[in-house]
């Protein structure tokens, strides 16, 4: 019954799904959606969590079944794997610009190691006026991938999208 | 116990120590000293539920007798809880709190960089992407523990109550028995003795920075892995559990 849609066609359609609590980068620039399967008549979606508790991970599958129900596809299942494990480095830089022009500092390269048990805060620009004169006011902001910023010199404070 | 049960039971002590403690740091929601704070140990209880959802739902699916992370979650009472002792204690004051995470996130964060290594790929896969996130609450809970600690007098008190009162509960964090060595056997599951010598060699660092006096009672309550309990896990039980079984095929 999908004779109209290969897997290429699916996976281009599905990537466009804006991600709920970040709408300006798709599932697809996150890297959430892995790989479409078609067998038979069943189409097979994977995705991997972002953060393992992430809410809108319930969001985004149902999404993926309205966006497929949309073009005559009914017999859907979403699969979640875990391994590879997501990272903010699957982020591209036209995606992350994307994410500086909203107003959410991107993510550097991944350096999560055991360093970062006594780091510090990393220097960051603010997404808004570029300067560097920035502090964290807290590792945990609105969501469960962001941290809390403050710009000491627009007095902006601001979102980091932070490295996973 | 042959492999699959052994593993089920393992399944469950690691997921039922990260939902147990994910549900305590929950009850901060709108009672955290500051905004920022409470935001943060909602997320990190976020997390915590996060990864005793996958735990459970592979428990479920290695018991395999159809039983999801929610069959497990809600329907199962305190004595087949699996869950270490010291995830169930009450929050008691922020010092309390941030005493209690340290102490566990330091042993997550050992445990589970040995479980990325696991032979079980699901585990392995499950304990990479944790991983990640635990050193994050490891990093947020030692900085509140030089903060706390190295503060004023009062603020370095509580937290040296709470350290206090909650020694008693690390040794069993570092039980063996049965299970444990069929699983290290098979390459699953690590040695908990490399486990302790890690924790104890990063709890000394920060306690002794903390200018917290490590404790020196030898009293131990164990009993987590037979399922016996403190009396406050009951209570947890049924705050947690109530909506589910008054309504248990309640669909939204």
């Amino acid at each position: 019954m999908n004779s109209v849609l290969n897997k290429e066609e699916i996976f281009k359609i599905l990537s466009e799904i804006p991600d709920p609590e970040i709408p300006v980068i798709n599932i697809g620039e996150l890297g959430i959606l892995r790989d479409v399967k078609l067998e038979d008549d069943l189409c097979t979606v994977v995705i991997t969590p972002t953060y393992t508790g992430c809410p809108a991970m319930k969001v985004i599958e149902d999404d993926i079944k309205i966006k497929l129900k949309e073009r005559g596809i009914e017999k859907v299942k979403v699969e979640l794997v875990y391994s590879p494990a997501w990272t903010t480095d699957w982020i591209n830089d036209v995606a992350k610009e994307k994410l500086r022009v909203y107003g959410i500092a991107p993510p550097d390269h991944s350096s999560v190691d055991k360093k970062v048990l006594l780091g510090k805060a990393r220097e960051l620009k603010c997404p808004l006026c570029g300067s560097k004169n920035t502090e964290m006011i807290s590792q945990f902001g609105s969501t469960a991938c962001k941290a809390l910023y403050r710009c000491k010199y627009c007095k902006e404070p601001f979102d980091y999208f932070k490295c996973l | 116990m042959n492999l699959q049960q052994s593993k089920f039971e393992y399944l469950l002590r690691l997921g039922d120590s990260s939902l147990i403690i994910g549900h305590r740091l929950s009850e901060w929601c709108g009672h955290g000293p500051i905004l920022e704070e409470d935001i943060a140990l909602i997320n990190i209880a976020l997390d915590f539920v996060g990864n005793a959802t996958e735990l459970l739902t592979y428990a479920g699916q290695v018991e395999g007798k159809g039983r999801d992370a929610d069959d497990l979650a809600y329907m199962r009472d305190e004595r087949e809880y699996r869950n270490l002792l010291i995830t169930e204690q009450p929050n008691g004051d922020y010092a309390a709190t941030i005493a209690r995470q340290f102490l566990f996130d330091t042993y997550m964060f050992f445990l589970y960089e040995e479980l990325k290594l696991s032979k079980d790929e699901t585990i392995a896969a499950i304990a990479v992407k944790t991983h990640k996130e635990i050193t994050y609450h490891l990093r947020h809970t030692t900085e509140w523990m030089y903060r706390l600690g190295d503060g004023p007098a009062e603020s370095h008190q509580r937290l040296q109550n709470g350290i206090n009162d909650l020694w008693m509960f690390t040794s069993e964090m570092f039980d063996m028995d049965e299970v444990d060595a069929l699983l290290i056997k098979e390459g699953i599951a690590p040695d908990f003795n490399n486990v302790k010598a890690e924790w104890e060699k990063r709890v000394k660092e920060v306690l002794v920075e903390a200018t917290i006096e490590i404790p020196t009672t030898t009293f131990k309550q164990r009993g987590s892995k037979e399922g016996k309990h403190s009396e406050h896990l009951g209570f947890l039980l049924a705050e947690m559990q109530y909506v589910h079984r008054a309504h248990p095929d309640a669909k939204w």
